[in-house]
């Protein structure tokens, strides 16, 4: 990828880690800690990967994209609106009574969102249903999920990879945004989910290692997924939760919760200062 | 009157589903791991691409399932009504029914007439557990006849639905050139005001029988067969409610959450009237041939004729 290119993504992700702590700060509540680990991930599969049509979001032939780590959905709808499925003011209605943008996504009210997920472990489920449909039909778009690597504990994410593999979904892309981090502390102490590469290896996918916050990594691990014939691939992207904002970044206690008015602040100054460096 | 066929549900549901899926190319068929015993095995015979078995994992088959209906099939997903409804519960409530997803949950081996396998795979709880679920339509059908119908109406109906099947081969009791399904409407299968009997899927013809043996004696008993408990057919039972004063319900179910609470869920807010529950007294089943089975926990016609006597000596 050429470095206009790449720049052009960082801002891209910095605007939608911004817009994932204007929504948090305004809902009072959400996961901002996750919503910042993923938002790599999501501004490439938005704005370089997948073949989308935000003014026919629901376009048969689109490719899919499933949050199965649902709670981190702020971020995920920032990219939403920058791609332009609804409105950027939505943000900051997030959780709000009535509002179109609710705790975790919800496809039928949401532009954009191609599954209701938040239950850890059943979006990918999900994923390899909508790839399973495009086999049937022989079409060839393509489904890509994001799992949290301490949602991986569930048991229904192994159903899923044993499904996928079993079924040779070459069309499905796993990514783990590994983040090492959980509600009750590190992946590590709560409930030893790793090694994620070597469990996901023996479920029979083609297993790329990576740096989530690298996107020419992204591209190159997505690029060979594609190349990848037979069977799914699963991207393990190691990831700082936090990412962006320095009191955050690796600190467990963001998990779940949003900033008061002075972290807010702090927070909103960072990320501009990182978008307009990135501006130039 | 057609000839009476004597044939388990699940057959009956198998058999239509590949009737169905040869004029509707959308329905898609997965198992986990029972296909021989859901009889959706009849499908994969004929459709085999249209048929995935997902092994024995539940949960991962109901999610599989929403991802094919977010793009436009008809999935029906197959398993025992116990591991259908139970262990795919969350799957069923979070990534099919909020999203109201047109998925098809077809849970066989339903009620205590799934004999020698016992307490764990005699489900006597699948309705209760579905009846929570906003949405959800919930189809109980009571021999081959109806079966047939409400698996074509459970295909056309848009939005998720749940369908219970039995193991057990039952004779028909429905004349086909005489029978109409409407999704949500009870069918009165024998007239009488002295009392009304509401009654659902297996023991719908053993309470016929019984109806039809009082009436010898002079007791006037309206039966009604409910195939759809959700949503359920108000007007027909405030209406028996108003003019019979007085309701018993039959269900191979536990009495708390099936049909019992569900018809007591109406009377109570528009005629209270008092209702006697038939069904399984909130306990565990246990081995034993599904017949036998059948006369111990009381779903044949003497001991339900008993029930209507009792009751109607309260009068």
């Amino acid at each position: 990828m050429n470095s206009t290119d790449t720049n052009q993504l960082k801002i891209l992700a910095a605007k939608a880690r911004r817009g994932a702590i204007v929504g948090t700060f305004h809902a009072k509540s959400g996961h901002p800690g996750g919503s910042l680990s993923a938002a790599d991930i999501f501004t490439y599969l938005y704005f370089k990967e997948m073949n989308v049509d935000p003014s026919n979001p629901n376009w048969a032939d689109r490719d899919r994209f499933v949050l199965s780590k649902g709670h981190c959905c702020p971020s995920l709808y920032a990219v939403l609106a920058l791609k332009g499925f609804f409105p950027m003011e939505e943000l900051e209605k997030l959780r709000h009574v009535g509002a179109m943008l609710q705790g975790h996504p919800d496809m039928k009210g949401t532009p954009g969102i191609d599954m209701s997920t938040g239950s850890l472990g059943q979006g990918i489920s999900a994923a390899c249903g909508m790839a399973l449909c495009a086999k049937i039909d022989n079409k060839d778009f393509r489904v890509y999920t994001v799992l949290g690597d301490g949602e991986c504990e569930e048991g229904e994410v192994w159903e899923a990879a044993m499904f996928a593999a079993h079924k040779g979904l070459d069309n499905l892309v796993v990514f783990v945004d590994c983040n090492g981090l959980q509600i009750d502390g590190s992946t590590a102490q709560v409930g030893g989910v790793e090694p994620l590469d070597k469990k996901f290896e023996s479920f029979g996918f083609n297993v790329l290692k990576i740096d989530g916050h690298d996107f020419d990594q992204i591209e190159e691990a997505l690029n060979t997924a594609k190349n990848t014939k037979g069977v799914p691939t699963a991207i393990i992207a190691k990831t700082v939760k936090g990412k962006g904002v320095s009191f955050m970044e690796n600190q467990v206690g963001w998990h779940g919760k949003a900033t008061n008015a002075e972290e807010f602040e702090i927070a909103l100054s960072e990320l501009d200062a990182q978008i307009k460096e990135l501006e130039g | 009157m057609a000839q009476i066929v004597t044939k388990a549900t699940r057959e009956s549901f198998g058999e239509a589903l590949c009737e169905l899926a040869k004029t509707n190319e959308n329905i898609v068929v997965l198992d986990a791991d029972l296909a021989a015993a859901t009889k959706t095995s009849i499908f994969e015979k004929s459709f085999p691409e249209r048929f995935r078995n997902c092994g024995i994992a539940e949960g991962n088959m109901i999610g599989v399932a929403a991802g094919l209906a977010s793009c436009g099939k008809i999935p029906v997903a197959a398993s025992f009504a116990m591991f259908a409804t139970g262990r795919a519960f969350e799957q069923i409530r979070n990534s099919v029914a909020y999203p109201e997803l047109n998925v098809k949950i077809a849970g066989s081996h339903a009620g205590i007439s799934t004999g020698e396998d016992g307490a764990t795979h005699q489900c006597l709880e699948d309705i209760g557990i579905m009846r929570t679920i906003p949405g959800m339509t919930i189809l109980n059908p009571a021999d081959h006849y109806e079966m047939i119908a409400a698996t074509k109406a459970a295909i056309e109906h848009q939005g998720p639905v749940y369908i219970r099947l039995g193991r057990l081969a039952i004779p028909s009791f429905n004349d086909p050139d005489n029978y109409s399904f409407e999704l949500g409407k009870g069918i009165t299968l024998h007239e009488g005001n002295d009392i009304t009997v509401i009654a659902t899927g297996l023991p719908v013809n053993e309470t016929k029988k019984a109806v039809e043996n009082l009436e010898k004696e002079g007791i006037s008993v309206r039966l009604i067969n409910i195939h759809t408990i959700k949503p359920i057919d108000r007007d027909i039972i405030i209406k028996a409610a108003k003019e019979t004063g007085r309701i018993i319900t039959v269900e191979e179910h536990n009495v708390i959450g099936g049909l019992a609470d569900a018809v007591c869920e109406v009377t109570s807010s528009e005629c209270p009237v008092p209702v006697r529950r038939i069904g399984v007294n909130d306990c565990f089943g246990y081995s034993g041939p599904a017949n036998q089975l059948l006369e111990i926990f009381g779903f044949t016609a003497p001991s339900i004729e008993k029930v209507i006597k009792k009751e109607l000596a309260k009068k």
